[in-house]
């Protein structure tokens, strides 16, 4: 078996997992019940199925033709953009309250490193 | 050889199929969507697949010519879904 036939059965391979994750990530698209976990699914499709294609097709292009590596650049852009939209939605599901609001957080005199009780003394005393 | 070719032939069918499949449930989910979310959720994804699909016919194709194409969808998609957010957010694209 040559080089240019395993490259090709790779190729193969990583078409079938895109292929497979494009369609895991629309399936969970359509049957979950929540809008949040409704979001959860397709950033799989655009992350892991995308970039598997992507992969595939440079993979193909380097042994059947001239070489190509400009796929890159798709595939940059997507992983760059898509939590960003994923943030977006997300935005819009918690200000039209189609989600579950998260509880108030609890009501304490002491917040991250304001307010520390062993510095309030101290402080004081430096006041005063 | 002639093997390898006949299984990139087959796996690009089978993926041809599942994308197209996956695009035809995403349109489902973009009518039935009980609210906007899910609706700017399902186009955002149905970019995606048509990323896919254009990616799959430049394979099949043999030709480099579809890059610029999937490319320029990719910045018009997000473009639109960040637009369609920020519309249903703030009842404003621009301010």
């Amino acid at each position: 078996m040559t080089l240019d036939a395993v490259l090709i059965y790779i190729a193969g391979i990583w078409l079938l997992i895109g292929a497979i994750f494009a369609l895991v990530g629309s399936i969970g698209l359509l049957r979950f019940t929540d809008p949040m976990t409704r979001l959860h699914a397709p950033t799989k499709v655009g992350t892991v199925g995308i970039g598997a294609l992507l992969l595939a097709g440079m993979i193909h292009a380097f042994v059947t033709g001239d070489g190509s590596i400009h796929e890159l650049l798709i595939m940059s852009f997507l992983f760059v953009t898509a939590p960003i939209s994923a943030n977006f939605i997300a935005k819009v599901h918690i200000h039209r309250r189609t989600c579950e609001t998260p509880p108030e957080p609890l009501k304490d005199k002491t917040w991250s490193t304001l307010d520390v009780p062993e510095e309030r003394p101290k402080a004081v005393e430096a006041e005063a | 050889m002639t093997a390898a070719l006949e299984f990139m032939n087959i796996a690009l069918v089978i993926a041809f199929c599942a994308v197209a499949i996956s695009q035809v449930l995403c349109m489902i989910r973009l009518v039935i969507g009980p609210d906007t979310g899910d609706r700017i959720l399902a186009l955002d994804t149905m970019v995606v697949n048509a990323i896919g699909i254009i990616v799959l016919l430049g394979i099949w194709q043999g030709t480099q010519i579809y890059f610029e194409v999937s490319m320029i969808i990719a910045m018009l998609g997000f473009v639109s879904t960040v637009a369609y957010a920020r519309f249903k957010l703030r009842g404003d694209i621009i301010e």
